[in-house]
């Protein structure tokens, strides 16, 4: 990956919807350029998509939870963690899998209607699944920062608005 | 008896800031977006204000010695050596109550009545108003668009009298953005080494500059024993509230700068020097990556604001420091004033007039890009239909 692509990368992680041509301007370089750029690195697979951060807090009838699901498995003999990561994370309702270090193996996140969604999803499909020892289920109960973006924050300016 | 009467007559006679008298019509504007402000727009980052916290926690609340905390300006020290190859002592140093109140002690120090100090116009508001509270002279040394505002050597030599005492060498530049490079640095020393003037170096922006690294006049070789650097934590570290700054000086000019502070401001708040301690300590450590991010951040939006402008027609030449455009207006046959208040009632865009910087500012505008980007982008739209309706 270029210089290019990284300083675009830095940037659309901040601010995805921003066109080629204005990027071109912000970085010092042509649009033509940036659209190229930007093509290797969706080709590349390194950008996945380009979605939105929501604080769900503001939508009118928010019925959505979270939780965050902690999962000890037995390694499979030739697929080690992946087998089973891989199952976990075809399921529509699991936004997040992530194999970490620690007391417990998968990190599970995922999104439900209602909590007994949740724990109906853990008990009948998650902790069924071959190899899965045991799961631990957290919701999560109020968001302070996801991210990168502080919640509830709005980010008044509160300098003087003329200042030499 | 009317008090008023009694006001020293040089003090009444103080023109208001003109940055104040737009300060004014823009307040009364509830909802003006403003490019118009002097600071950054980032907030001060965590571990420095924590850093504040802690020391009040650990109960850092008393006076400190006189000339600040000496882990400070032993890091300051370090800073100047490891950023700009300048190396000071612990004892050439002073932490002052902002870049302003170095300011105030560099003139007040040097000026006898009378005294000369030449200060490149158009230029930061304090100088010449800081000049004649210390009794002496500003005499302008106007620079112009056509050489992006940098200070020529010619223009500098013209106004240099036996009265002259001292320059004021304010780059990176507020309002214009302008810059000077090495060489365009070791030509006025070159001038300044076959005078007798001390050079008060003016580098609060001195972290803030695009493409080219800043350069101290005190690292050009003879001009360290001359020159008395002023810097701070406002702009490099989004500080402006801790109200903290430094001035590195030789001893000799050090003493009578640290005697004026002693007797009318004591210390620098004591809170706030832990803060810039940590601002300082973090940074050295890892190579100011924070201060680069927002180094990187305000460089998309000058560019963007520079393209835009040139796309309306305004011309404006390349700043490449500070965090301000400077695009002369003069096209659109307003004065500075008319283009600035029309433009607010109009499009409901704050920017400062030229003018607000000395008369040499006529024709122009300060646009902050200490401002977000979409505030920035709604500000170009509201300039380019404000224009086009001229
Ligand atoms: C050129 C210049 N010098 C000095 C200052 C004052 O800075 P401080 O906050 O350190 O007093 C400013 C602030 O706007 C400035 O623009």
């Amino acid at each position: 990956m270029d210089e290019l692509q990284k300083t675009i990368l830095d940037h659309l992680e901040q601010e995805a919807r921003v066109s080629n041509a204005e990027l071109a301007v912000m970085l010092g370089t042509s649009e033509q350029n940036v659209s190229q750029a930007i093509a290797g690195l969706e080709r590349d697979g390194v950008i996945l998509k380009y979605t939105a951060v929501i604080d769900e807090e503001k939508l009118d009838n928010h019925d959505r939870v979270q939780a965050l699901i902690e999962v000890r498995i037995t390694p499979q003999r030739d697929r080690g963690f992946d087998g089973i990561a891989e199952r976990i994370a075809r399921y529509e309702e699991v936004q997040t899998v992530y194999l970490s270090s620690g007391s417990y193996d998968l990190m599970v996140v995922m999104q439900g209607r209602s909590m007994r969604d949740i724990a109906q999803f853990v008990s009948s499909r998650l902790s069924t699944i071959d190899g899965v020892l045991s799961t631990a289920t957290h919701f999560v109960l109020k968001k302070y920062k996801d991210q990168g973006v502080c919640y509830g924050q709005t980010s008044e300016d509160t300098r003087l608005k003329v200042t030499p | 008896m009317k008090p008023a009467d009694r006001v020293a007559r040089h003090v009444a006679a103080l023109p208001p800031s003109g940055i104040r008298v737009f300060f004014d019509i823009v307040s009364d504007m509830k909802d003006a977006v403003s490019l118009s402000v002097g600071e950054p727009d980032f907030p001060t980052p965590w571990n420095i204000s924590e850093s504040a916290i802690y020391a009040i926690e650990r109960g850092h609340t008393h006076y400190t010695s006189n000339a600040g905390i000496l882990p400070l300006r032993e890091k300051i020290c370090e800073y100047y050596k490891v950023r700009y190859n300048v190396s000071y002592q612990p004892e050439e140093a002073i932490v002052t109550v902002g870049a302003s109140e170095g300011i105030d002690l560099a003139l007040r120090a040097l000026i006898d009545p009378g005294d000369e100090v030449i200060v490149p116009a158009p230029s930061y508001v304090s100088y010449a108003p800081g000049v004649v509270l210390a009794g002496g002279v500003p005499v302008s040394a106007v620079v112009s668009t056509e050489n992006a505002c940098k200070l020529t050597p010619d223009a500098l030599k013209k106004l240099i009298t036996p009265r002259t005492k001292a320059m004021i060498l304010p780059y990176p530049n507020n309002p214009t953005g302008a810059i000077l490079t090495e060489e365009e640095l070791k030509a006025l020393a070159e001038v300044l080494l076959e005078s007798n003037v001390i050079v008060i170096s003016d580098e609060i922006y001195s972290e803030l500059t695009y493409g080219k690294r800043h350069v101290s006049i005190a690292s050009i070789p003879g001009m360290r024993e001359r020159t008395i650097v002023l810097n701070g934590f406002s702009k490099a570290f989004s500080m402006t509230g801790w109200r903290l700054g430094y001035i590195l000086a030789p001893q000799a000019l050090i003493t009578p700068m640290l005697r004026i502070h002693q007797y009318v401001i004591m210390c620098a708040s004591t809170m706030s020097q832990y803060a810039g301690l940590e601002a300082l300590r973090s940074g050295l450590e890892e190579n100011f990556a924070t201060v680069e991010k927002m180094v990187a951040e305000y460089n998309k939006r000058r560019r963007v604001i520079v393209d835009g402008l040139r796309k309306i027609g305004l011309p404006c030449f390349e700043p490449e420091g500070a965090f301000y455009a400077f695009p002369n207006i003069g096209a659109t046959g307003l004065s500075s004033e008319e283009f600035c208040t029309r433009l607010l009632r109009e499009q409901k865009i704050a920017i400062v007039p030229g003018t607000a910087f000395g008369q040499s500012g006529e024709g122009y505008a300060r646009i902050s890009y200490a401002a977000s980007m979409d505030n920035i982008r709604f500000a170009l739209k509201g300039i380019e239909a404000f224009v086009q309706s001229l």
